[in-house]
């Protein structure tokens, strides 16, 4: 039987402060991030949000001998246009359309008045087309623009249409997806406290906001393209976190049961010990599947990735950190007579949590 | 454990996972030998799983909403209104003039008396919403014109509200997962439709522009028992009511519909029929609470449209029946008289639109009905089919990558747990054959989110593995008997796993019913994935373990 730790003894709990001040620290740095940057003018936004959310310019390009996407993302990644959205036209093989997102600053360019939001849009398009016949340029040159494209016969390519797009995740959807995470929030809530207790409800809840919001903070610290996909990774990392949070207080209730006795400072700490081998395991798998996405992933998933990433080490580290922490402290201020009974199916059995009391070296009247 | 228990479980265990292989790679008809060679297999898999437009591609739809027509017919409306009301008010109308060309959108009204100017603009403000547009009166006559930047803003409600209606309309019909985007400048009145393959395109074009202007109304007519008064002619029609059409008078053609398999008559061979109605109408398609298609007689092209009201044209609805018993009332769809009955009593919120549809177009109707009546026609500026959105490239990478990721955890759970580990490996294939065969039979669409659904799925499927093996691992340390580490550890571990997944599931859920599109794909293969754990990785697992028990009851050593 290979075994990773099969014995520690640390006193997690012992931490929780300066851990909470990493959480802080981290959060404290994504919301000046986010503030300053909104702040500052013409330069980037709180988040970098992608054509998904905000729309961009689509460029349709059709080309001699058409170059292979991740070629064409490439010159644009030179250019410095990051995530582009590149489609094949199925029905015309020799068309691409490439669909770049909006361009920060321009709209200081246009001209105000009345029509002014007209204008913004017209310089978007104007500036995401010079951008992308920059990139396509690497391919060969444009063709004239009199000219049907087989008739120049020095150009490789012509754009023959660009057009402003609209969001396809407008704020509505935003405002919907916030809004159903929030509820589905409230019904872990519920059943958290109605399996477990509140304090570990809260607990557990509170944790979730500290990984959505820790993975946030990288996003807008790292600028790191917003995607609707990366609102996919989001929505698992608040389920991967739950679980995890959800694993230890199941061992601190039944360690409860247990050795009704002793603290709960105690019992936190022991169960998160006992279960440390399958965290380990666990998280380590998850840690190293979303690694290979980050890796190998491709530049498109990247923004997937990276908050899965992120998420898979917050979501561990949160429940050790924040949920069992504020389970505890919350425990500690309304006192044990307060605390909601918790017991499991079948105490009578011993089990083998009971049976490693050795550990904590002090014996234990049932 | 008992020998026939064992065979029970093995006997589902192998069924279920038949039929979920079946679900996944067999054809939806009778299996022939081309099925069982690679290619066949990869050609089933491809038809049996709808991929979305991130994954795959699709049509491309790129329209345009006639604006301009819009504020046209919002002109005339508004002109037809402020002339009833100059009637009611009983201030004579020398001579109108509209303009809806070039930009401009206005309405002249000169009064014969010019000392009744003031009480002609009165008694149409009165009637007429007109807060949005420039009054101007001068000499005798009065002008009402709307401002450049009231077209614009009216413009772009016209779209908005467009999009709102193709959107309850494409969701309505079916198509799942589309995007829907406001496309080019914002005053070109453009909207972009992506839609992952759709069966019949042509169709959910023709559906998207459909018309669905529904008006209930009081044809002029002598009242019942005498029969509805109808005119040969447009103009016999018009002769009536004294040549010029009156504003509050409409004539209508009316044709009863009849699609049925070898109609007795065909539409155009009947001979035409007009009508003469009141305008406005009593209700309009704006107080449809509800319409659904409804057989008679359950035979293809004998469907019929019942609609209801909204309390507030319920009232109105019924209020006005009760005034006008044995007087006629046609039911106008799109300027054509559907059908027309007398009023026998009554009637509240509940009405229909006789005539024979086929299936089809009578659901397609009471969808057009439901979803509102478009601001304006659209029409298709462009059309194409795409690649996958997320690009091929890259979905190539990602799988890849995952592939990677799974033979890692796979191999990983394989040495770390030794035997028992065959189990987790088992238990975690099954679950992905059963997801997606789930996934198929729900005819879901599967998307980028849907897969971050099947991964956190998966995820915790690894996690009910490794806590059942843990914890079996505390109970064999402690010095505990094979058959009993075995029990405890499924026992306890199966608190845990439950508790974790039906919170998730619970989270799921929620998600499903507040969120859309994105969300709601993630949500359905999550809770799917989580259902489908329970029974792969705490039942199926238990029972190879069961096995191996029950061949050898003396175990003294687990694999594990």
């Amino acid at each position: 039987m290979f075994q990773i730790l099969p014995n520690i003894n640390v006193d997690w709990m012992g931490w929780r402060k300066p851990l909470v001040a990493v959480s802080i620290i981290v959060l404290l740095a994504g919301l000046i991030s986010a503030l300053a940057r909104q702040a500052t003018p013409g330069g980037t936004d709180a988040f970098n949000l992608g054509v998904d959310f905000q729309g961009g310019t689509v460029i349709t390009a059709k080309f001699k001998e058409k170059p292979a996407a991740d070629e064409i993302r490439a010159a644009l990644n030179e250019i410095g246009i990051t995530e582009p959205i590149i489609q094949d036209s199925l029905d015309k093989q020799d068309e691409v359309l490439i669909k770049v997102p909006l361009i920060e600053g321009a709209e200081t360019e246009a001209a105000p008045g009345a029509e002014g939001s007209e204008a913004v849009s017209a310089t978007q398009v104007e500036l995401g087309r010079e951008n992308v016949k920059r990139a396509l340029d690497k391919f060969g040159k444009e063709a004239d623009p009199t000219l049907a494209l087989p008739d120049d016969p020095n150009a490789a390519y012509k754009i023959v249409g660009t057009d402003s797009v609209g969001p396809v995740a407008g704020a509505q959807l935003r405002t919907q997806a916030i809004q159903a995470t929030l509820l589905g929030m409230v019904g872990i809530l519920l059943f958290i406290a109605f399996r477990y207790d509140w304090t570990y409800a809260a607990g557990a809840v509170i944790a979730v906001f500290h990984d959505v919001l820790v993975t946030l903070a990288f996003f807008s610290v790292f600028q790191w393209e917003i995607s609707l996909t990366v609102l996919a990774a989001l929505l698992t990392l608040v389920g991967f976190s739950v679980n995890d949070s959800i694993v230890i207080f199941d061992r601190i209730r039944e360690n409860v049961t247990l050795r009704r006795d002793e603290p709960i400072y105690k019992l936190t700490n022991d169960s998160i010990n006992q279960t440390m081998s399958r965290t380990i395991v666990t998280n380590g798998l998850v840690f190293l599947a979303v690694l290979a996405l980050v890796l190998f992933g491709g530049e498109v998933l990247r923004g997937f990735s990276l908050a899965l990433f992120v998420g898979a080490i917050t979501g561990t580290y949160s429940t050790i950190a924040i949920a069992s922490p504020i389970a505890i402290w919350w425990q500690s201020k309304l006192g044990a007579g307060q605390m909601k009974e918790v017991t499991i199916d079948k105490p009578t059995e011993k089990l083998a949590s009971a049976s490693r009391r050795s550990v904590t070296r002090r014996p234990v009247t049932r | 454990m008992k020998n026939r228990n064992l065979k029970v479980r093995a006997i589902i265990i192998f069924a279920v996972t038949l039929v979920g292989i079946y679900l996944v790679i067999g054809p939806r008809r009778m299996l022939t030998k081309q099925d069982l060679t690679w290619t066949g297999i990869k050609q089933n898999l491809e038809q049996n799983i709808n991929l979305g437009l991130d994954l795959k591609g699709g049509s491309h739809l790129v329209m345009k909403v006639k604006t301009d027509e819009y504020l046209k017919v919002l002109t005339e409306n508004n002109a037809n209104a402020a002339l009833t009301a100059a009637q009611e008010a009983n201030v004579n109308v020398a001579a109108n003039n509209v303009v809806t060309a070039d930009g401009t959108y206005s309405i002249e009204l000169v009064p014969e008396d010019a000392n009744n100017l003031p009480n002609l603009i009165e008694a149409v403000k009165r009637n007429v919403d007109l807060v949005n547009w420039n009054e101007s009166s001068g000499g005798n006559s009065v002008t009402w014109s709307l401002p450049s930047n009231m077209q614009t803003l009216l413009k772009n409600q016209a779209v908005e509200q467009a999009l709102k209606i193709i959107d309850s309309r494409i969701n309505a019909f079916g198509v799942k997962e589309p995007t829907l985007q406001r496309h080019g400048a914002e005053s070109s009145g453009q909207i972009l439709l992506q839609m992952p393959g759709v069966d019949d395109p042509e169709r959910v074009k023709k559906l998207l522009n459909a018309d669905s202007n529904l008006q209930l109304m009081k044809v002029v007519s002598p009242p019942s028992p005498a029969p509805v008064k109808t005119y040969p002619t447009e103009d016999a029609a018009r002769q009536s009511v004294g040549g010029a059409l009156p504003p509050n008078r409409k004539v209508y053609e009316y044709i009863e519909r009849d699609d049925r398999l070898g109609a007795v008559t065909p539409e155009t061979e009947r001979p035409k029929q007009y009508v003469v109605v009141e305008y406005p109408a009593v209700v309009d398609g704006s107080e449809l609470r509800d319409a659904s298609a409804v057989s008679r007689t359950g035979t293809e092209g004998d469907y019929q449209i019942a609609f209801s009201l909204k309390p507030a044209g319920a009232d109105k609805f019924g209020q006005w029946t009760s005034e006008n018993l044995n007087n006629y009332m046609a039911v106008v769809l799109n300027d054509q008289v559907k059908s027309v009955a007398y009023i026998k009593s009554r009637i509240d919120d509940r009405g229909e639109i006789s005539g024979r549809f086929t299936k089809a177009a009578a659901d397609d109707l009471a969808l057009t009905l439901r979803s509102g009546a478009l601001p304006a026609k659209i029409e298709y500026q462009e059309e194409r089919t795409v690649g996958p959105s997320l690009g091929a490239d890259s979905i190539r990478a990602g799988v890849t990558a995952s592939l990677a990721g799974l033979a890692f955890v796979v191999l990983f759970m394989l040495f770390y747990y030794r035997g028992s580990g065959i189990n987790a490996v088992i238990a975690l294939i099954l679950n992905m054959i059963l997801t997606l065969a789930a996934l198929i039979v729900l005819d879901s669409t599967l998307t980028l989110p849907g897969i971050a659904g099947l991964i956190l799925g998966i995820g915790m499927a690894v996690d009910s593995n490794v806590l059942i093996f843990e914890r079996m691992r505390e109970e064999l340390r402690a010095g505990r008997e094979v058959i009993k580490a075995v029990d405890i550890g499924f026992d306890r571990a199966f608190i845990t796993i439950i508790d974790t997944h039906v919170t998730t599931i619970i989270a799921a859920i929620i998600l499903y019913l507040y969120g859309s599109g994105p969300i709601r794909g993630f949500a359905v293969t999550l809770t799917l994935g989580l259902l489908i754990n329970l029974f792969s990785a705490v039942f199926v697992s238990r029972t190879i373990f069961l096995w191996l028990i029950q061949r050898n009851p003396q175990l003294k050593k687990l694999s594990i």
